[in-house]
């Protein structure tokens, strides 16, 4: 396999809801290299969520969305591909990653029951292998005594838990793509630090390519190769990360980059 | 050497009682901080740690179960129900979310005329000429009052409320995570907005945010929340630039730096050992017997600045000089 994880060309993306219809990605182009981790920063509505969800030929809730332009992964084309065929793709070779993990998660189905799910469907595991499974994934992202809280329903754990717990259900196909949209944006700053942690070490770990898509500069700092900004369904600044911090080129990014609140002295740098 | 304080707060406490089972909780544990004329004082810490129950408790929306709350000089834990609708006109609130806020089937002149109908504050006569003032003192303008709120951004919904707020012309106002909702750039202008009023009203502001970027930009004096307790209060310069309790620090390091090299750098440490925050936070590091001789877990180091002697970790170099 040769060429980029993904190689995105001219995505369009247009959503329609029952009040409007909004073009949301305007033809953006862009590759993400396997191993590579890539940010998408910008604000609400600038499109980096459509184009997450393009991605995996989802619509975002209540809408429809029409799809333009040409998404390779590995050199096949995903917007040709039906929906019994993306459906197999999904969770095992691309999985996502929301940003708000009780509406993510099933509530009446223990976390158990929802990673058991994935296994079975898509790596064709037996009931108690998949269970087994389920409980060493839980152990990786960090949740302590696995084997007893694996039979617990979401609402038993605390928000940062749940995080984790949606990381490992995506996770656990070994995906070549972790899409990660906002993960951190609902959690305190001492969970969010600790999520940040666990991404960057199952992405060393297990070579996983990694999109983030945030609002927020501090969290794509550290944790991203290079970055797209957006802004109204366009790609208007792309780079390596240091040179779009230290040099930013379009006026958008810099109002952005300017906009972000400081913690000056000797708190912040030590 | 100060102003009187515009707010007095002492040993403020809210219990939540036991429910079905669950043992009741103490949701606040004697709080205590003045706030002085035309002045901020930021309220961080993590989801649960008491912020909106402080705001609440001191605007009398949660019941007390101990302490005092004096604003203008006058107490409000006592008030009764009455006097306490009067002074309602002085203390008012700005809540996090613009969109839950705001009466959908309302227009935005009926919403900036509702309160000042309801404190009589303007004669029926010049309501229309208030809600106009009140738009462009937040910057908006006046001909925005016929529409709705939908028809409007985040960030101009959420000067509606100010502007709400700001109706009875209020001393004192607990902003409630005014900007988490909001964008970065959004964030900027509302805190610039905040800042200005402040400046020409003379507002006193508690300003609740787990952002402590933001809480750096407005506020002149910090306090941090931990389980219901204040653990470090200081000038903002003070506990940003020399935290001295353990959990303030945890706090800082946690805040993501929008510097690629350093941010790297930070997330690759070993995440710090969080086991001294479990249970009740131990005895007082000094050797003090607080609950025993009724002194606050509270100790100066440097004028204006103090930390709780609680949640401090054993060993490792924590402790205080």
């Amino acid at each position: 396999m040769t060429g980029p994880l993904l190689r995105v060309r001219d995505l369009a993306a247009t959503v329609t809801t029952r009040r409007e219809v909004i073009r949301a990605v305007r033809g953006i182009s862009f590759d993400i290299n396997a191993d590579e981790a890539v940010g998408f920063v910008g604000e609400s509505g600038c499109g980096k969520s459509v184009t997450a969800k393009a991605l995996m030929r989802l619509a975002p809730e209540g809408a429809s969305i029409a799809l333009g332009g040409s998404v390779a992964f590995w050199g096949q084309e995903l917007l040709a591909l039906d929906e019994v065929e993306m459906r197999d793709l999904r969770g095992r070779r691309i999985a996502m990653v929301f940003q708000d993990p009780m509406t993510s998660l099933n509530p009446v189905m223990s976390i158990g029951a929802q990673m058991a799910d994935m296994l079975r469907r898509h790596l064709g595991l037996s009931g108690r292998a998949a269970r087994e499974r389920g409980i060493e994934l839980l152990d990786l992202v960090g949740i302590p005594d696995p084997a007893r809280r694996i039979d617990d329903f979401p609402h038993q754990f605390s928000g940062g838990q749940r995080q984790r717990i949606l990381i490992a259900i995506a996770i656990s196909c070994e995906p070549d793509l972790l899409i990660a949209d906002e993960p951190t944006t609902a959690l305190d700053v001492t969970v969010q630090a600790q999520i940040l942690r666990l991404l960057l070490r199952l992405r060393e770990e297990r070579g996983m390519a990694l999109m983030l898509i945030t609002h927020d500069f501090g969290v794509v700092a550290g944790m991203v190769d290079r970055v797209n900004v957006m802004y109204r369904g366009e790609i208007v600044e792309t780079g390596l990360v240091d040179d779009v911090f230290s040099a930013p080129q379009h006026a958008y990014t810099r109002a952005l980059l300017d906009a972000v609140p400081r913690l000056q002295g000797a708190g912040a740098t030590r | 050497m100060t102003a009187a304080p515009l707010l007095q707060v002492r040993d403020l406490s809210v219990l939540f009682p036991a429910r079905r089972g669950a043992p009741p909780v103490r949701a606040l544990e004697r709080l205590s901080f003045d706030i002085a004329p035309g002045q901020t004082l930021g309220l961080v810490g993590q989801s649960g740690s008491g912020k909106t129950t402080a705001g609440r408790a001191i605007l009398q929306l949660q019941k007390a179960s101990d302490g005092s709350v004096r604003l203008l000089g006058q107490e409000l834990t006592t008030m009764p129900a009455g006097a306490l609708r009067r002074m309602r006109r002085h203390m008012q609130f700005v809540l996090q979310n613009p969109y839950s806020s705001l009466h959908p089937r309302m227009t935005i002149g009926q919403i900036l005329s509702e309160p000042l109908q309801v404190h009589r504050s303007v004669p029926a006569s010049r309501i229309r000429e208030r809600v106009a003032e009140l738009l462009e003192l937040v910057s908006l303008d006046p001909a925005m009052m016929r529409r709705y709120p939908h028809e409007f951004s985040g960030g101009q919904r959420q000067r509606v409320v100010i502007a709400r707020a700001l109706a009875v012309n209020p001393d004192f106002v607990v902003c409630d995570e005014p900007v988490s909702a909001l964008d970065v750039r959004t964030q900027a202008q509302i805190v610039a907005l905040l800042q200005s009023l402040q400046e020409k009203l003379g507002l006193s502001y508690l300003f609740i945010a787990h952002d402590l970027a933001i809480v750096r930009e407005m506020a002149h004096r910090v306090a941090v929340m931990f389980r219901g307790r204040i653990v470090e209060m200081g000038a903002a310069a003070q506990v940003y630039d020399s935290p001295a309790h353990p959990y303030t620090r945890l706090l800082l390091d946690a805040v993501p730096v929008p510097d690629p090299r350093l941010q790297r750098e930070r997330l690759r440490r070993p995440p710090p050992d969080l086991r001294f925050l479990d249970g009740d936070g131990g005895p007082c590091i000094h050797g003090a017997d607080h609950a025993g001789d009724g002194t606050p877990e509270w100790h100066e180091i440097a004028p204006g600045h103090g930390v709780s002697c609680r949640y401090w970790p054993k060993g490792g170099g924590w402790e205080p000089a």
